[in-house]
Formats: C-alpha cells, sequence, structure tokens
C-alpha cells in the first residue's frame, strides 16, 4: 500500500532555477525511505512541496491514494505529514514543552495549561523512547537531543508520515546510533519515514528503499538488497566515484606546528583543553579524533588565533600563534576551514567572487597600487576557481547563499587553498556534503599534504579520519587518550572505545608518539 | 538642601508618576513588539496623533468614551498602516517607522488648524480630560493615601496594564507564539502558524499602548493638545524596553528611573542651574542607561558563553 505518491513534479524557481523535473516519487506505508542525490540536486524542496512549504509548478500529490492539495503546512499537518528541517526550527530560550506546543496550545480558561502539556510531553517520550526533560531550555540541550525534540514534535501533531532531512548531519557517532533504533521503532508501529542523508553507509543500515535524484530528475527507485554503493554514487554523481581514496605513504619533513603544555581554561577554571603536547610536520595529514565537545574546537580555535589560551605555547615555524591575530597567522600560511561554515565560513550576502577574495584584500594582482579593484584580473580569478573546483552556479556573481551546501564548502575551500597555506586546520570539512564533493574535498586536502603541506583534520566522521590520517590523536575531556601512529592496528570498535574514554593509551607513549 | 526636601515631598511623588505613566504605557507596547521581533520606531507618531485625536473627539462630541475610542481608532490605524508595510509590502521597519513620525508631525498641525484656526495649542476647544481617582479607605490612611490616593485613572490603567502584559506573554498562547516569533520566526512558519498574523496581532497591541500614553499626555498630564508635545517620549519608551530587557515588569522599572529623572529636571528649574542643562538630563540619563545596559548584555553573552563550553 502507497502513503504517499507524488506524480510529475516539477519545481521552478521564482530565480528561474528548476530544482524538480518530472519526479514521480513513491513510499509504501510502514518503510523507511532514503531520498538520496548531490547537494542541489533538489531533494529538500521536494520535500517542502510535500509539507507545503513550497508549492510545486506542475504535478500531483496523493496521500493514501487520494489526490491532495497542499499549500500551507497546516494542511500537511491534517494530512499526517510532519516534517523535520535539515536547520532546526526551534526557540532556544523556551522550554521542551513550549516549543512542543507551539501552535497546539491546550489552553485552561485563558493561559496555557501547562501542566496537562508536560505531561502530554512526558507520555509521548515514552511511548517512543525520547524521554526528555519537559521544563529544559532548547539552549541547554546537546544536538542530539535537539533532533530528538524536533522528531517528539512531529509526532505529537498527529504526524503518520515523518520527513527528515540529513538528520545525522549534525549528530556524533552515537547520538545517530540511538537515533536509528528509535527510528525503527517508529517503523515497527507503523510510521512511513522519508530520510535524507549523504552517508551510504546509514542509508544501508536503516532503510528498505531508495530514491535517487540527479539535478532535479528522478533517476530511479531501488531496493537497497539489488545495489551496490559504487552504483548507488554512479547514480547520483553521473559518473564512478572513489569511495575510498587511494592513497600514497607521506613523506614526513620537518616539524610546522609545535604545540606544547597548552590549556585553555573555561571561566570557571575548569580545562577545557588540559595541557596537550603535539607536533604536525611538512607532508602529514594528523587525525583528531573524539566525541563532539571534548576540546577539539577550542584546539581549533586557539590555533587559528580565533580562541584564547591560558597555558602553554603554540608555535608556527617557530613563531608564536597570539590570540586575536588572525591576520598575521593567516600571513604567516595558516588557511582554515570552520565547522560552522554558514556563520564563520563565509559571508552569506557576498557573491562567490567576493568571498573567494575575502583573504585576499592585500594581494598586489587584485588591488593594484593604489587600491582599487582590478576588475579584469578578480574576474579570471574567480572563474577559474568556479572551474577548478567545480562549483555548481550559474555565475561567480551570485550571492553564495543561494548555492547547495556542498557547494558553499567548495567556495570554502577554494578560498583557502588558493591562498597557498602550508598548514591547513579542516574542522569537518565534509559534513552535509555530498558524495561527490567529498571525494574532491578529501583528494584536494591529500594533494596538499603530497606537495608538503600540513593538515590537522578534526572529523567525526571515522572513515574519513582512517582514509585520511597519517597520525590519529583521540581526545577525550581535553586531553589525548590515545596516539595511533599505524592506522591499520585498530578498528573503528577500538577507537570508539578510545572516544568514550573506556579505554587510555599509557600517558608516556601518548606523549612520545604525538610528537 | 531645598531639592532634596523637594524629592522627598509628595508632590515629586505625584508629579513622577505623572511623568512615568505615558512612558509605561509605550514602553510596554514597546515590548510587545519587540518581542515578536518588531522594532517599532513609530510609537512617537502614533502617540503625537492619538492625543490629537482624543482631544478632537471628546471636545466635539462631548463624551469622554467617544474621545478615547477616537484616539485608539487613530493610533490602531497607523499602526495597521505600519503593520501592512513592514509585514505585508517588506519595506523596511525603520523607514516605516520614521515615515509614521514624518507624517504625525504635519497631520497633526494641518488637523489642528483645520478644526481651532490655530498651529500651536487647542486651548481654544474644551477637551474633556480622564478624572483623578480617589481610592475609598486607603485614601484616608495617612502617608499611603497620598502616596497611592489621587492619581489619574490611567496612572493606575498603566500600572494594571505592566500585570495584563505580563499575564498575556508569559501565560498564554498567543503570548507563547509572539515570544517564539520574535526569536526564530522559522519556527512558527514551520508548525503552520502565520507569522504575519501574529506579529500584526503584536503592533496592534502596540497601538493601543502607545495611544494611551499619547492620550494621557493630552487629556490628563495637560488638557489639551499642544504641538509636537510628545517631545521625544516615544524614542525614551524604546530605550526603556531595551534596557529592561524587553520584559515588561523591567522595563516598567527602567521607565521609571527615566521618569525620575525627568521630575528631577522639572525641579531643578526652579534652581539657579541654567535650564538647558537642567532639560538635558532625562536624556542623558537615557544615553547612560543604554550603555549601562550594553555592558550588562556584553557581560550575560560572555557568561552564557562560559556555561555553553561547560
Ligand atoms: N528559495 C530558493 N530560491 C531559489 N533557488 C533555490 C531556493 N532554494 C533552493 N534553491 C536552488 O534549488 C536547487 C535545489 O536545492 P535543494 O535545497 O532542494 O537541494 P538539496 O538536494 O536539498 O541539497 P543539499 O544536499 O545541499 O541540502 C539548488 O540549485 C538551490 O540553489
Ligand atoms: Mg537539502
Amino acid at each position: 500500500m502507497t502513503a504517499l505518491r507524488m506524480e510529475h513534479i516539477t519545481k521552478v524557481y521564482p530565480n528561474g532555477v528548476v530544482a524538480n523535473r518530472d519526479i514521480v516519487f513513491d513510499v509504501a506505508v510502514g518503510e523507511i525511505h532514503a531520498l538520496s542525490g548531490e547537494n542541489g540536486a533538489g531533494k529538500t524542496t521536494l520535500m517542502k512541496i510535500l509539507f507545503g512549504e513550497e508549492t510545486a509548478t506542475e504535478g500531483k500529490i496523493f496521500i493514501h491514494g487520494e489526490e491532495q492539495y497542499i499549500h500551507t503546512s497546516q494542511d500537511a499537518l491534517k494530512l499526517g505529514i510532519g516534517m523535520v528541517h535539515q536547520h532546526f526550527m526551534l526557540v532556544p530560550s523556551l522550554t521542551v514543552t513550549e516549543n512542543i506546543i507551539l501552535g497546539i496550545e491546550m489552553r485552561k480558561g485563558l493561559s496555557i495549561d501547562y501542566t496537562q502539556s508536560k505531561k502530554l510531553v512526558q507520555e509521548y517520550g515514552e511511548k517512543y523512547h525520547m524521554y526528555l526533560d519537559p521544563d529544559a531550555k532548547v539552549k541547554d540541550l546537546s544536538v542530539g537531543q535537539k533532533q530528538k525534540l524536533e522528531i517528539l514534535k512531529v509526532l505529537i501533531r498527529g504526524a503518520k508520515i515523518l520527513i527528515l532531512d540529513e538528520p545525522t548531519a549534525v549528530l556524533t557517532p552515537q547520538e545517530t546510533a540511538e537515533l536509528f533504533t528509535e527510528l525503527k521503532h517508529l517503523r515497527n508501529e507503523g510510521f512511513t519515514i522519508i530520510f535524507i542523508s549523504h552517508k551510504l553507509s546509514e542509508v544501508r543500515e536503516l532503510c528498505d528503499h531508495i530514491t535517487i535524484i540527479r539535478k532535479g530528475e528522478s533517476k530511479g527507485v531501488y531496493a537497497l538488497a539489488d545495489i551496490t554503493d559504487e552504483e548507488i554514487s554512479q547514480k547520483m554523481v553521473g559518473r564512478d566515484v572513489e569511495l575510498t581514496i587511494a592513497r600514497s605513504e607521506g613523506k614526513r619533513g620537518k616539524t610546522l606546528l609545535k604545540v606544547e603544555n597548552l590549556s585553555v581554561l573555561e571561566e570557571g577554571g575548569k580545562p577545557r583543553v588540559d595541557n596537550v603536547s603535539f607536533n604536525l610536520h611538512e607532508g602529514e595529514i594528523l587525525g583528531i579524533a573524539g566525541v563532539e565537545g571534548n576540546g577539539q574546537s577550542e584546539l581549533v580555535d586557539v590555533i587559528t588565533g580565533l580562541g584564547n589560551f591560558q597555558h602553554g605555547s603554540v608555535l608556527f615555524q617557530n613563531k608564536p600563534i597570539k590570540y586575536n591575530h588572525v591576520k598575521e597567522i593567516r600571513e604567516a600560511g595558516i588557511g582554515h576551514i570552520p565547522e560552522d561554515r554558514m556563520s564563520i565560513g563565509i559571508a552569506s550576502n557576498l557573491s562567490i567572487t567576493e568571498n573567494l577574495l575575502a583573504d585576499k584584500t592585500r594581494w598586489k594582482e587584485f588591488f593594484g597600487k593604489n587600491g582599487l579593484l582590478i576588475k579584469q584580473k578578480i574576474r579570471s580569478f574567480s572563474a577559474k576557481m568556479v572551474e577548478d573546483y567545480a562549483i555548481l552556479c550559474r555565475d561567480p556573481e551570485v550571492p553564495i547563499s543561494s548555492l547547495s551546501g556542498g557547494n558553499i564548502q567548495k567556495v570554502v575551500l577554494a578560498r583557502e587553498l588558493s591562498s597557498k597555506p602550508q598548514l591547513i586546520v579542516a574542522n569537518q570539512p565534509t559534513r552535509g556534503v555530498d558524495v561527490g564533493a567529498t571525494e574532491f574535498i578529501r583528494k584536494q586536502l591529500l594533494s596538499m599534504r603530497d606537495a608538503g603541506g600540513a593538515v590537522l583534520l578534526v572529523s567525526s566522521d571515522l572513515r574519513e579520519l582512517f582514509g585520511l590520517s597519517d597520525r590519529l590523536l583521540v581526545m577525550y575531556e581535553g586531553k589525548f587518550a590515545a596516539c595511533i601512529t599505524d592506522l591499520t592496528s585498530i578498528d573503528e570498535q577500538g577507537l570508539g572505545r578510545y572516544m568514550l574514554g573506556l579505554d587510555t593509551q599509557d600517558t608516556e607513549m601518548v606523549m612520545r608518539n604525538a610528537q | 538642601m531645598t531639592v532634596l526636601s523637594t524629592i522627598f515631598s509628595f508632590q515629586f511623588v505625584d508629579m513622577w508618576l505623572r511623568v512615568a505613566t505615558p512612558l509605561i504605557f509605550t514602553s510596554m507596547g514597546a515590548v510587545v513588539c519587540e518581542r515578536s521581533g518588531v522594532v517599532n520606531l513609530g510609537l512617537e507618531g502614533i502617540m503625537l496623533s492619538a492625543a490629537l485625536m482624543g482631544v478632537l473627539g471628546s471636545a466635539f462630541s462631548g463624551s469622554l468614551f467617544i474621545g478615547l475610542l477616537s484616539g485608539l481608532a487613530m493610533g490602531l490605524f497607523l499602526s495597521a498602516v505600519f503593520a501592512y508595510f513592514h509585514l505585508v509590502l517588506k519595506a523596511n521597519e525603520v523607514l516605516c517607522g520614521t515615515a509614521i513620525n514624518t507624517f504625525a508631525g504635519g497631520f497633526t498641525v494641518f488637523m489642528l488648524e483645520i478644526v481651532t484656526g490655530e498651529k500651536g495649542t487647542s486651548a481654544s476647544i474644551k477637551s474633556m480630560a480622564f478624572p483623578t481617582v480617589d481610592i475609598p479607605i486607603i485614601q484616608h490612611i495617612p502617608v499611603l493615601g497620598q502616596l497611592l490616593s489621587g492619581h489619574n485613572l490611567l496612572t493606575y490603567f498603566a500600572f494594571i496594564m505592566v500585570g495584563v502584559l505580563w499575564y498575556l506573554l508569559y501565560k498564554t498562547p498567543i503570548g507563547l507564539r509572539i515570544r517564539a516569533v520574535g526569536e526564530n520566526e522559522h519556527a512558527i512558519h514551520s508548525v503552520g502558524i502565520s507569522v504575519t498574523k501574529v506579529r500584526f496581532l503584536a503592533i496592534m497591541i502596540c497601538g493601543v499602548m502607545a495611544s494611551l500614553g499619547g492620550m494621557y499626555l493630552s487629556m490628563g498630564y495637560l488638557n489639551m493638545f499642544v504641538r509636537d508635545m510628545v517631545a521625544g517620549r516615544g524614542f525614551i519608551s524604546l530605550a526603556a524596553n531595551a534596557m529592561g530587557h524587553a520584559t515588561p515588569v523591567g522595563t516598567m522599572l527602567s521607565a521609571l528611573v527615566f521618569a525620575f529623572f525627568d521630575g528631577l529636571s522639572n525641579i531643578l528649574q526652579a534652581l539657579k542651574i541654567p535650564s538647558e542643562f537642567v532639560q538635558m538630563l532625562p536624556y542623558a540619563a537615557t544615553i547612560v542607561g543604554l550603555v549601562l545596559y550594553s555592558i550588562q548584555r556584553i557581560n550575560a553573552v560572555k557568561r552564557h558563553k562560559a556555561k555553553s563550553f561547560a
């Protein structure tokens, strides 16, 4: 029995972008159905049409066999369709309960009936194994808890068809595992789930069928049992994708970055980074593994000059790195691919070209002697970048915010690498990025290493860490729990134990290997 | 020490509350607007227009109630115009607010002249005024009676409205929606509620409050309309809202602080201090208040950062 059928959907945005072209999308009751495709393929657009946030230019929607006209999300909710968006739609200063009841408030006289509401939140939490403190403020929740809250919100509104748009992009592996157990529970209770993800392993673990779209067109529906990962990525990207990247032995050169006894304390004096030391050499990719929030972000902030530190020293080519001296740090040759690309990676209202030039405002070749823009040179530079990095856009002058996530990340990468850094600090470089672009970004990092540069790679994707790192440090509660020099000596399980603090290596040995 | 003895007199308390009343009304409107994510710079103009229409309505009908309705109607009309341009036509809110203020400045003088033939005041027509209220029993208690009793009806109403708006914002569904839409409008939109409707309602509530603030000036504080009589009170209300973190009680306290300096400047004028200096005091207090507020907010952000690391 089909839960929903979208027939011949075409969507043209007002700016002329054709996001969906004649797509047919069919989902059976009680299945988890994957929707996959490159960044910008039109997945979110298709789901927004189903949820009534966008209207299709052409096409029909059938819910449980009956044709329906969905104009607003209210219509969709009435039909039992709920959506958890790619970005959280929560109000941080309100409580869990308040966020959930927003729009469906139960009343007692004129007031909201909070007692009744909290009870409802607790009931649903227990029923679907998603327990949350009803009185907790949303801003105090972890990312995983926020995700649960979003799902609860949808369930309480009576949705039977759940759309989850890249729910795992921001989750740690542990949180993802937990989410999957919950989703399987829901499926067993008869819910229909549409699951969007760029990670094929996740799709394979969770889903029954996959619909693949490329450049707004459907490339077919497959049972996951009948299709290999290679075939899926081939259909998504339109060419063969290397899922595991061939890499040569690195040639380790002289020390580039020297971190000694570094501590970062929070205001109360509690250490976020706790007396760590390590060296990073030319021609080396040093991976940093760890469950998010164990000091990785603070470490990255110190090295890129964005965060302060209280003890120890950081030397880059024997010169100390100082807090807030970002300009000097960049000029010395450190590039940064930040974790949060939307807020600190780019200026979203500016064009691709302007974003590419953001770190090059002192380059004589673009700004001449009298400080005026040399348009011609700039134009040819950005045209070359767009071509070299295969940035999908109409032209380089469009605002960067109109690009899809993966293409925005490519712009950041192009900007950072074109400044020819000797060290690049890459924090979650392929999060939310499609397989094709992921392959591309990883290759770029590797070729930078092969050319004698250094990479500090922070990632929550264990496969990425295994695939790229020459050495791997595992952070747990601000310290290094392990330093792995031979990556073939350990598997994901073993690494997971260090990440959770269940195992730790001998401190002496970590110190020695980290040098 | 005449200043101190004047400050600690009942007359001063009386004046303090008189000056505070319009600020409390209007700043409560600013609170509701701000919570919904709209900065309404047009408060000044709404106050001024309502002040005039209240006077004209009551003078021509001979009924205070009709006067009240005319003032409210004027305020709601201007608020609706603001809302239409800002919410529907997506015009910049600062521009919309400024346009309302500029319009009101001209419109009130124009209307005044058409109706009374004068450009300065409405002294030639007889406006109704909101009465003062003597509270039974309490008025006879020494000290307390002098402090609490005998104020203008609207003064009591202003304080009541602080409680009403607190209840509205924190206890009712519509308040929850207003607070949510101001912080993350996508959150509201994604659960199927119209962002525009919620904001429109907030702007209209704000319009009612600012109209009451304006009418108090011309039908309570004075008993006539005077050209440009609002004199920056709309902006001071916005400042009070900012300093009070857009919470009803905090904003009321801030409004009382500003009113205190305003009252003080009235007293000091009697002394040999240059009057220009004295008149500057309430505004200087506003600036100092805003600076203090910003410092406090920066510290709060730091604290929050430290906490979110934990
Ligand atoms: N509001 C909009 N106005 C104009 N164009 C848009 C809008 N939203 C998306 N697009 C364009 O439509 C296309 C499809 O975007 P969509 O967000 O559906 O992609 P996606 O498959 O969800 O990608 P990702 O994996 O990066 O989330 C892209 O080219 C994008 O630039
Ligand atoms: Mg998307």
